[in-house]
């Protein structure tokens, strides 16, 4: 379904280079992307939605080349996105976002809801609410989730949905996962540091340093995280390898 | 005088009718009176001088509301009209106004007005006024409403004023003076384009004691038009006062917020607001990740701003 060729990318400012060389092909049901903080995780997905232009590098999508589209053909063509941050709008509304995300400008209250209801919500408590500062970080994020949701894209991609919500819904994630599969049959793509979501991947995506360190399952990845996880001997072990 | 298609355009955008209203109302068009209506408890009566109207609402009145619109579809017509509000005690109104250019000729339209509000004790009002010009002709669209509010004890007063566009030059002048427990609330939503200028000031003499007033300014100026805010809240007597301007940048348009408050009284408690930039990148970001062009992310932003 994705496909990532040599994807690089250098950073405008400053000229870090962020990812380096990117290879990857993506059909399973659950991909988890793993890697300590500044490793690129975020960085790949944002490319993936085309927030971000590699410097270099092919983005194929179902076979076809989408490296040159925008964010909006790519999210016509079936990629969603779930910010790590969720944004906040003055006067636009909980129902307005979902309306949009859904794509139907004639959307039911009663659907709307349900999309809320999955993420744990009270629907009616929040469905004509705005999306601004008055709404916490844990319910912007249960929100923007929803949102996703009722965007029903082929690929759906999440950043760090766990971040900010409380342990009760963490629990109920998985299951919205699992459900979005089985409406969807699509692809869903995970950025977590999480091992319980890292325990539902079919396939894990260990990054470090901007590179690839590992892919494989479970079982594969897992080791090498530890590894990777205590991070200056993970750059020991790495210069020792590169002589 | 009958109305024609596009005065009835020009009434559904400022007074959201489609038809002639229920109770008491007063349509002027093109400089005269097309209509008029009174009730058992709302009069409405021309001034001898001819330069406007008294609209008397009697003490206890409740649940009535007075539409008074404004509408000017020929080129080349000035205006000065006086009106004034006279909101009997313990009376609960909701008042309709607005004005509609539309001008499609060469000459100047303009509309200038000055509303004086007389609140009595413990009465509530809504004020909605709507201001709006369309046409394609080359003659400016002008619109210089003043409005001078006085609130008695216990009074109440909600004034929601709007102009989304088509008026390229407007000096909005509003003052109010505020006796104990009075309480005005103020929603302004401001949205000028093309080479447009809007010019908004408050002043607000909060006098009374336990007075409380709030003026919010919402506002997106697009292309070269310009805007200028400026507000005083005075606080003479123990009160409160909130006064804030929230506004959205565009294209090359250029917006000034001077939010100004004053404490008269040591025990005045007052603070004010000013927040001006561009949409935020993350927000156009987040709308296209949801498969809406740039533009029609944009739209979307600027609407629910001024909503």
């Amino acid at each position: 379904m994705l496909e990532l060729k040599n994807i690089c990318y250098t950073a405008e400012e400053g000229g870090k280079e962020i990812l380096k060389d990117i290879n990857l092909n993506i059909n399973e049901r659950f991909i988890a992307i793993t890697g300590p903080n500044g490793s690129g995780k975020s960085t790949l997905a944002k490319i993936i939605a085309g927030i971000v232009t590699p410097t270099s590098g092919q983005i194929l999508f179902n076979g076809e080349d989408i490296t040159e589209l925008s964010i909006t053909e790519r999210a016509k063509k079936g990629i969603s996105f779930a910010f790590q941050q969720p944004v906040r709008f003055k006067g636009i509304t909980v129902r307005d976002l979902i309306t949009i995300a859904s794509g139907n400008s004639k959307l039911s209250v009663a659907a709307a809801c349900e999309y809320l209801s999955e993420v744990g919500l009270c629907a009616k408590d929040y469905i004509n609410r705005e999306v601004n500062a008055s709404l916490s970080g844990g319910e912007l994020k249960r929100i923007e989730i929803a949102t996703v949701l009722a965007r029903e894209a082929q690929l759906t991609i999440f950043d760090e949905p766990e971040a900010g919500i409380d342990l009760w819904s963490f629990n109920n994630i998985i299951s919205v996962f699992e459900n979005l599969y089985e409406k969807i049959q699509g692809s869903i793509m995970i950025i977590s540091h999480q091992e319980r979501i890292l325990n539902i991947a079919d396939k894990i995506i260990l990054l470090s340093g901007g590179q690839l360190k590992k892919v494989g399952t479970k079982e594969e990845v897992l080791p090498e995280l530890l590894y990777v996880a205590s991070g200056c001997k993970a750059t020991e072990k790495n210069t020792e390898e590169d002589k | 005088m009958a109305m024609d298609a596009i005065q009835l355009n020009l009434l559904k955008e400022v007074a959201g009718l489609e038809k002639i209203p229920k109770g008491a109302y007063n349509i002027r068009a093109n400089g005269e009176s097309a209509g008029r209506n009174t009730t058992a408890n709302i009069d409405i009566v021309s001034k001898e001088d001819g330069t406007g109207i008294d609209i008397i609402i009697k003490p206890g009145t409740k649940n009535e509301s007075v539409h008074i619109p404004v509408v000017i579809s020929e080129s080349g017509i000035t205006e000065f009209v006086y009106n004034d509000f006279f909101i009997g005690e313990d009376a609960d109104v909701v008042i309709i106004a607005g004005c509609g250019i539309h001008n499609c000729g060469a000459d100047l339209s303009k509309h200038d007005g000055i509303h004086t509000f007389h609140v009595g004790k413990n009465a509530k009002i809504k004020y909605v006024e709507k201001h709006y010009g369309d046409g394609d002709g080359t003659g400016g669209r002008v619109m210089n409403p003043k409005t001078v509010i006085n609130i008695a004890e216990g009074g109440y007063m909600e004034m929601e004023t709007t102009q989304i566009k088509g008026i390229d030059s407007t000096d909005r002048v509003t003052t109010a003076v505020l006796d104990d427990k009075a309480t005005l609330i103020v929603t302004e939503k401001l949205m000028t384009h093309g080479e447009q200028y809007a010019k908004t000031d408050f002043v607000i003499e909060m006098n009374g004691l336990d007075c409380s007033a709030h003026v919010v300014s919402r506002s997106i100026a697009k292309d070269k038009s310009k805007q200028l805010f400026t507000s005083n809240v005075k606080g003479n007597n123990r009160c409160n006062g909130h006064t804030e301007c929230d506004a959205i940048v565009m294209g090359d348009a250029v917006v000034a917020a001077i939010p100004q408050i004053e404490a008269n009284n040591v025990e005045a408690s007052l603070i004010h607001e000013a927040a001006i930039g561009k949409i935020a990148g993350e927000q156009l970001i987040k709308l296209m990740t949801l498969g809406l062009t740039e533009a029609e992310a944009e739209e979307h932003i600027v609407n629910g701003f001024l909503k």
